[in-house]
């Protein structure tokens, strides 16, 4: 992790590191404000990308990272640390579970993209939203929400935070808003894009002001979700209203076993951006700092009402695409590349080296969560399994959409209505 | 929207342009551009974004301009509108309407005269209403808006011209009830929308050759109102369905079953059920007429059905 962090805006250099696309354009390394010309046919399409994190950065830190202090408190590396083990410990515990036959289904584990859940979501308020995909899990964690709770949805109990309706790829919570959750990439979105609809019009129509500024709402999603059309119209959408949202690509090079280079024609994601007047942002997203500091100039965009921002983190799941995926494709030398930029490896060896921390400080973290997840292990195999009258309670948010049966009377009326089934 | 400052309108041309249809004319003046937000052309993501509006506390009432477009919505109103509230177990609701006309109008193509009710009836989650005059409409949509289900309200292409006299003041009506069109003993014809004129004009016929046809406006497409349903049956014992979407899978094969399910004992004679053929709209008028039930066919059912 350098110091001067105005290299988060930076590209990750060698072509060579990434597999799978072996006709991809050689990538700039982005300085201040300006791209610097590519050779041959690239050059006619060059446009400045605003690459908001190099402004504030050289700015303010350049001077910080000369004298050698670190960019974080004491307090705030230690939060940083304790979530993002939080999240690596919880994610190596389900794939045991999975493998064990405690969860079922596709299950999309996060090992490796600790730092952008972290990174960002460790900034909000209870307020702010959050949206994310089917790789969910710590986002959720990340957000406040109980990791009993999580993993008690996950074995599909009656006690985790969805009665066990949703599953892995459904996570929501109301208390901590997280606004789910979605199988289908791309639809979180518009969600995304309706939550920050919501805290524009709070502020604007109901004149329920906060005195921080607006709720702020991040969607996250992936490489693959930026060939999608809902990903397209929401960033017209977000800048054309101006609304309060930060969309986070989480761009791990993969969709499954696609390349994200054999699948997009322009592969710098963060450029899309500036194409609906938006900054554009790229980030080391193995990096927690750098994303960190990319994420406060970001969320403090929106909230003062100045519109969304897109930030491509550049990051990589060190597991495959769900526990059903073998994993064939990806090569060795990339694999191992990005396991050297462990992030949760990269911010201890920052802790140590500043002082912020001593090592058994950041072990006994380590053992308070391996207890937190042991716990919440113990508390989802305790919990009851859904009853069969919950299958029903929760289709109508009022059950009178159930209709009127032929006795005159609404079926909800029935006591033991949700017993039964669902016919219209 | 004057009750409730929650309330919101989005679409395409539904602030500045009043509404394709009118509908929302003179509203953006009254309440301002955010409150009717007149949305670039992206239904799925205009959609999904009332999803999450509605999940943070507003009630959006989302027109698609014809409800044909709204098959680009499909991917929210099916996961989302639907299924949110069950996968959230209950922790957010979607108080979002959904409105716009659609249905065969006058020689407008096979893609702008779509009958979207079948296809969204399967959806877990959702309710359906079809309004048919303007008495209706006003107490359905109010009653759509204040609803914490989300409700797709089908309007008709063909009704926007109709004129009554309503109540000016409040009134709801309920989403779940089939409405009494005409009291009669000899068969219950079962109908919505504007197969419900067709159904009237066959009726001037029909009672002038001495039938006495019971005509109930379904209205709610889903759930079906078995009880007004059933006591019609219960009396006249025979059944013709007459509806405006396509025979395959459509409202009347769901209601033929529903009825054959819970009322097969007062049956006298099968069910008979008249919708329109499946074919895509044709452009030529000859050809649009005969896609849909007419009145004479409507005659010609009730003759054959009270044998």
């Amino acid at each position: 992790m350098a110091a001067a962090s105005f290299t988060a805006a930076k590209f990750l250099a060698p072509v060579a590191a990434r597999s799978g696309g072996d006709r991809a354009p050689p990538l700039p390394a982005i300085g201040a404000a300006s791209a610097r010309p590519r050779r041959g046919a690239q050059q006619t399409r060059l446009r400045t990308a605003l690459a908001v994190s190099s402004d504030v950065l050289a700015g303010n830190k350049a001077a910080q990272a000369a004298a050698g202090e670190p960019v974080v408190t004491r307090e705030e590396a230690l939060e940083v640390y304790e979530d993002m083990v939080l999240g690596r410990v919880f994610e190596d515990m389900c794939a045991q579970m999975y493998y064990r036959g405690k969860m079922f289904g596709f299950v999309h584990l996060y090992n490796g993209q600790e730092a952008v859940s972290t990174g960002f979501i460790k900034l909000l308020n209870q307020a702010d939203c959050v949206v994310s995909t089917y790789r969910d899990h710590v986002h959720a964690l990340s957000k406040g929400v109980p990791a009993r709770s999580v993993m008690a949805e996950l074995f599909g109990k009656a006690t985790g935070c969805c009665r066990g309706q949703g599953g892995s790829m459904h996570m929501f919570s109301a208390p901590h808003n997280l606004l789910g959750g979605f199988a289908f990439i791309g639809e979180g979105i518009p969600v995304a894009t309706g939550a920050a609809f919501a805290a524009k019009y709070r502020h604007e129509v109901l004149k329920q002001s906060s005195p921080d500024g607006l709720d702020v709402t991040l969607a996250f999603f992936g490489d693959g979700t930026c060939n999608n059309g809902q990903f397209f119209e929401c960033l017209n959408m977000a800048q054309l209203w101006k609304l309060p949202i930060v969309f986070v690509v989480e761009n791990n090079l993969w969709a499954i076993g696609m390349s994200h280079l054999r699948a997009t024609s322009d592969p710098e994601i963060y450029k899309k951006g500036p194409a609906f007047g938006m900054p554009g942002v790229h980030v080391d997203g193995m990096d927690v700092l750098k994303v960190r500091e990319v994420a406060k100039e970001a969320i403090e965009r929106a909230r003062r009402g100045e519109g969304p921002t897109l930030v491509e983190c550049e990051t990589y799941r060190f597991r495959g695409h769900s526990l059903a995926d073998p994993d064939e494709l990806r090569k060795p030398d990339e694999k191992s590349h990005y396991a050297a930029r462990d992030p949760i490896t990269a911010l201890k060896k920052y802790i140590i080296e500043y002082n912020l921390a001593t090592e058994s400080e950041l072990k006994s973290i380590e053992k308070k969560i391996d207890d937190i997840v042991e716990e919440a292990v113990e508390f989802a195999d305790a919990s009851p399994h859904p009853p069969r009258s919950q299958l029903l309670e929760n289709v109508f948010a009022d059950p009178k959409g159930f209709g009127i049966g032929p006795d005159g009377k609404y079926r909800c009326e029935d006591p033991k209505f949700t017993q039964g089934t669902a016919q219209v | 929207m004057k009750l409730d400052p929650t309330v919101c309108v989005l679409g395409e041309d539904v602030g500045h342009y009043g509404g394709s249809y009118k509908v929302t004319k003179g509203l953006a003046e009254m309440f301002g551009d955010l409150r009717v937000l007149d949305t670039p052309i992206a239904e799925n993501s205009f959609t999904g974004m009332g999803v999450g509006a509605a999940m943070k506390g507003l009630r959006p009432v989302v027109e698609g301009m014809n409800m044909g477009f709204l098959l680009l919505a499909y991917n929210q109103i099916s996961n989302n509108c639907g299924m949110l509230h069950y996968t959230s177990g209950g922790q957010f609701k979607v108080p979002l309407v959904i409105r716009g006309p659609g249905g065969v109008g006058r020689q407008l193509g096979a893609e702008h005269s779509q009958r979207l009710e079948s296809y969204f009836q399967s959806i877990p989650g959702l309710q359906m209403v079809a309004c048919s005059t303007p008495y209706n409409a006003k107490g359905l949509m109010k009653a759509a808006i204040r609803s914490e289900n989300p409700v797709v309200l089908f309007e008709h292409v063909l009704l926007y011209n109709l004129k009554e006299k309503i109540p000016n003041e409040e009134y709801v009506l309920c989403l779940e009830e089939a409405e009494m069109v005409r009291p009669g003993e000899h068969v219950t014809i079962l109908t919505y929308s504007r197969m419900r004129y067709h159904v009237l004009q066959a009726e001037k016929t029909l009672v002038n050759k001495g039938y006495d046809p019971e005509i109930i406006d379904i209205r709610s497409l889903k759930p079906f109102d078995l009880h007004t349903i059933g006591n019609s049956i219960k009396k006249t014992h025979r059944v013709l369905i007459v509806e405006e979407c396509m025979r395959t899978g459509g409202i009347g094969a769901s209601l033929r079953s529903a009825i054959i399910d819970n009322f097969w004992d007062y049956l006298d004679a099968p069910i008979m059920c008249l919708s329109s053929q499946d074919v895509p709209t044709p452009y030529a008028g000859t050809l649009e007429d005969a896609t849909v039930a007419q009145p004479a066919q409507i005659v010609a059912a009730v003759e054959q059905i009270c044998q």
